[in-house]
């Protein structure tokens, strides 16, 4: 579904991934670790078209199409989704209308019919209860003013609203607490199904005791340097980052 | 059809009869302007001798007046000699079909969703007669009057109750008030004027849409609305679709006077023609706007949506005289290529009790420059005022410019005045955070900004917020990225 080949990204003047390769099938979930300044976050971004990271060598295929060819939001009509790391506030914009609209955006792009208001809102309400979200954060402006865990409850409604082809995780469990890190492990584990594949980014191990991944890659300075099964990432807590540097200069 | 709409089928109608009346004077003063010139345009009108004695007194003290020079703004000097004062209703160019009309027009017209009908007479071109307008006028016309509301054209409203004009003309903002309000004073050519009796609800919002009559309220437009004890009135004036005209320079002068436990809300959405991308050719638009609080438990509530012309000097504001009144300002002022907004209010506190309410928000793209000033003074006898503003700045792109001068002068130690104010630019974050949930561009921008503006947005009667709205949108177009 997602094939990575030789990505190199620069932004400014330094080089963060520096031809990286990556293979994602349908139905598979693959984490990705390494120590902070990686390239982690990065290759998140890029996947989702962030402008201020600049492509200047490698591909990406998306369902063999040239992904890095589409705009931001053509990526989200094709079925790219990506929780933030930090969600932004957008005030005066009520979650609700702006769930609305996403929904709608997305459908209307894939030439279906959009939802009417009565219907979306009790998809809305159904999704926010998978979530354990309180309704009265739909009323809200969109993240104003919510907690971190609230505003990552929100990325996983989205998520769960959107159902993506491709989720992408940019460090979702960071700053949760272990009831958050629950809340956002049930709505990927969900929505795991065949079809649908994740790339969950995560500093720590700890949201794979919940999120159960087929894959874990280690990035460090840019590249994967190590890959394996779940296992890798128990390893990794064990021997520390310390070790993937060893690893990396071999 | 809704009543709405039926309205605007009659605006509709009004314009296009203008359009091909024959018999209308032609003639026009020549350029300039003296104490003929104002004689004549008083005689052309048929004024009664209060008129003419007012004309002349305003026109005698503007000539001891400079123009000023204060505000954050900055053009060609104006050449107050090279305009034509008075010209009789013109007959438009009238254009055979829609082909003939600037496609730029058109496309605007197609995104406000405004129907091809409307658009033909917006552009100015001729349309079949779609309906008898003429008795949905009569029935509009004769509602009002049962319940004694007056609704016509200034020139209407002098000759028709003169007295009523004679008493409130320039109560509120007297000719010696500013340079642009004696200049108005002194040559205005029409306007509209309101007048709600005692204890009445004005059931419906009365629009320029469907003035009575349209004809030539062009440059130096003069409204007057008095709404006695007890009463309520919405007034809505201009259009979101955008306004062309010859004439460069408009100064305009809106006196409300709100009464005991009366309301008078007035809501504008300014979209005079802003000039090119160079700055060419748009409108100067130098308004005085004031409403009086005359009595107790008064309320004035000032609403607009500012998007069009080059220049934008304008600062609707109460006197808050009776005890317990109330003044609203809520205001969203939108710049983009070359334009200059120089607005805000001034909450004037004279009577105990009395309460401001200012909600300022800015928005800045291009490389226009964006300023709002206010002024809210508390005066020794106003015990307990009390105050509160905002006044947020958008930023898109960092060409442009905000710029906030509030003033504050506090004569009794009772009051209580509160100020906020933030200034934000317009996030790459936010884009891209909407854009990835599939939002375009364009609908990510005009989410941002309706969120920006909710709190204005919020005040105006429903159907012209969803169209304030577009045009925001529409306003901002290309100005990120």
């Amino acid at each position: 579904m997602l094939t990575i080949k030789d990505l190199t990204v620069k932004i400014e003047d330094k080089t963060i991934l520096k031809g990286l390769n990556l293979t994602i099938n349908p139905g598979e979930v693959h984490a990705i670790m390494g120590p902070n300044g990686s390239g982690k976050s990065t290759l998140a971004n890029v996947i989702a078209g962030r402008e201020e990271y600049e492509v200047v060598g490698g591909q990406i295929l998306f369902n063999g199409e040239d992904l890095l060819e589409m705009e931001v939001e053509e990526r989200a009509h094709a079925g790219v989704f990506l929780a933030f790391q930090y969600p932004v506030e957008i005030p005066g914009v009520s979650n609700a209308n702006f769930l609305k609209s996403a929904i709608n955006s997305l459908r209307t792009a894939r030439g279906e019919e959009e939802l009417d208001a009565i219907t979306t809102l009790k998809l809305i309400r159904e999704k926010a209860a998978l979530v354990e979200m309180d309704e009265k954060f739909l009323q809200r402006s969109l993240n104003e003013g919510f907690s971190g865990g609230e505003k990552k409850r929100n990325e996983m409604l989205q998520m769960a609203l959107l159902e993506p082809q491709l989720a992408v995780l940019d460090e979702t469990d960071s700053g949760l607490d272990i009831d958050a890190l629950k809340v956002v492990a049930n709505a990927v584990n969900k929505l795991r199904d065949e079809e649908r594949s994740f790339v969950v980014v995560t500093h720590y191990q700890r949201l794979l005791n919940y999120i159960i991944p087929d894959f874990v890659h280690v990035l460090y300075n840019g590249v994967i340097v190590k890959s394996g099964g779940k296992e890798l990432a128990l390893e990794l807590e064990d021997r520390g980052y310390e070790w993937v540097k060893e690893l990396a200069t071999v | 059809m809704s009543e709405s709409m039926q309205i605007l089928e009659d605006h509709t109608k009004t314009e296009y009869k203008y359009g091909f009346t024959s018999d209308l004077e032609m003639d026009a003063l020549p350029k300039g302007l003296n104490e003929d010139v104002v004689k004549h345009i008083s005689k052309k009108k048929n004024e009664p001798e209060f008129m003419l004695e007012y004309r002349l007194k305003a026109f005698r003290h503007w000539k001891t007046l400079k123009e000023p020079t204060w505000h954050n703004v900055h053009y060609d000097p104006i050449d107050y000699q090279d305009i034509i004062y008075y010209a009789a209703p013109k007959p438009k160019k009238e254009l055979q079909s829609l082909d003939e009309v600037d496609p730029d027009l058109l496309k605007t017209f197609e995104k406000l969703g405004i129907p091809l009908n409307e658009q033909k007479i917006l552009a100015g071109v001729a349309v079949d007669a779609v309906l008898d307008s003429v008795s949905v006028k009569t029935t509009y016309k004769e509602k009002l009057a049962e319940l004694g509301i007056i609704f016509c054209s200034f020139s209407e409203a002098v000759q028709e109750h003169p007295e009523l004009i004679k008493k409130y003309l320039g109560t509120v903002v007297p000719y010696t008030d500013n340079y642009f309000a004696a200049l108005n004073a002194a040559v205005f050519s029409d306007g509209s004027f309101v007048y709600i009796p005692e204890g009445v609800r004005c059931p419906m919002e009365l629009s320029t849409y469907f003035r009575i009559n349209m004809a030539n309220t062009g440059q130096f437009e003069r409204t007057l609305v008095v709404a006695e004890p007890g009463s309520y009135v919405s007034y809505l004036e201009g259009c979101t679709a955008p306004m062309r005209d010859e004439n460069q320079l408009h100064a305009a002068v809106v006196e409300l006077i709100s009464k005991e436990n009366a309301t008078v809300k007035y809501s504008t959405v300014q979209n005079w023609y802003p000039g090119n991308d160079k700055g060419e050719g748009g409108i100067y638009n130098f308004v005085t706007k004031r409403g009086l609080c005359a009595g107790r438990n008064a309320k004035i509530t000032w609403t607009q949506v500012e998007t069009g012309s080059a220049i934008t000097w304008k600062y609707p504001s109460c006197i808050l005289k009776g005890d317990h009144s109330v003044g609203e300002f809520y205001s969203v002022a939108v710049t983009n290529n070359l334009q200059q907004a120089d607005t805000g209010t001034k909450m004037i506190h004279i009577g105990k009790n009395t309460k401001s309410t200012i909600i300022s928000k800015g928005i800045s793209a291009g490389k226009s420059q964006n300023s709002y000033r206010g002024l809210v003074k508390i005066g020794p006898k106003a015990t307990n005022a009390h105050n509160f503003s905002q006044c947020d700045s958008l930023l898109m792109g960092d060409r442009c410019g905000a710029h906030t001068f509030p003033y504050l002068e506090v004569d009794n130690p009772s009051a209580q005045v509160e100020h906020e104010a933030t200034t934000s630019k317009i996030g790459e974050d936010q884009l891209f955070y909407l854009k990835q949930r599939g939002f375009s561009e364009e609908d990510a921008i005009n989410t941002i900004v309706s969120g920006f503006c909710k709190d204005v947005f919020q005040e105006l009667p429903m159907e012209f917020a969803a169209e304030a709205k577009k045009l925001l949108g529409i306003s901002l177009e290309g100005s990120v990225g």
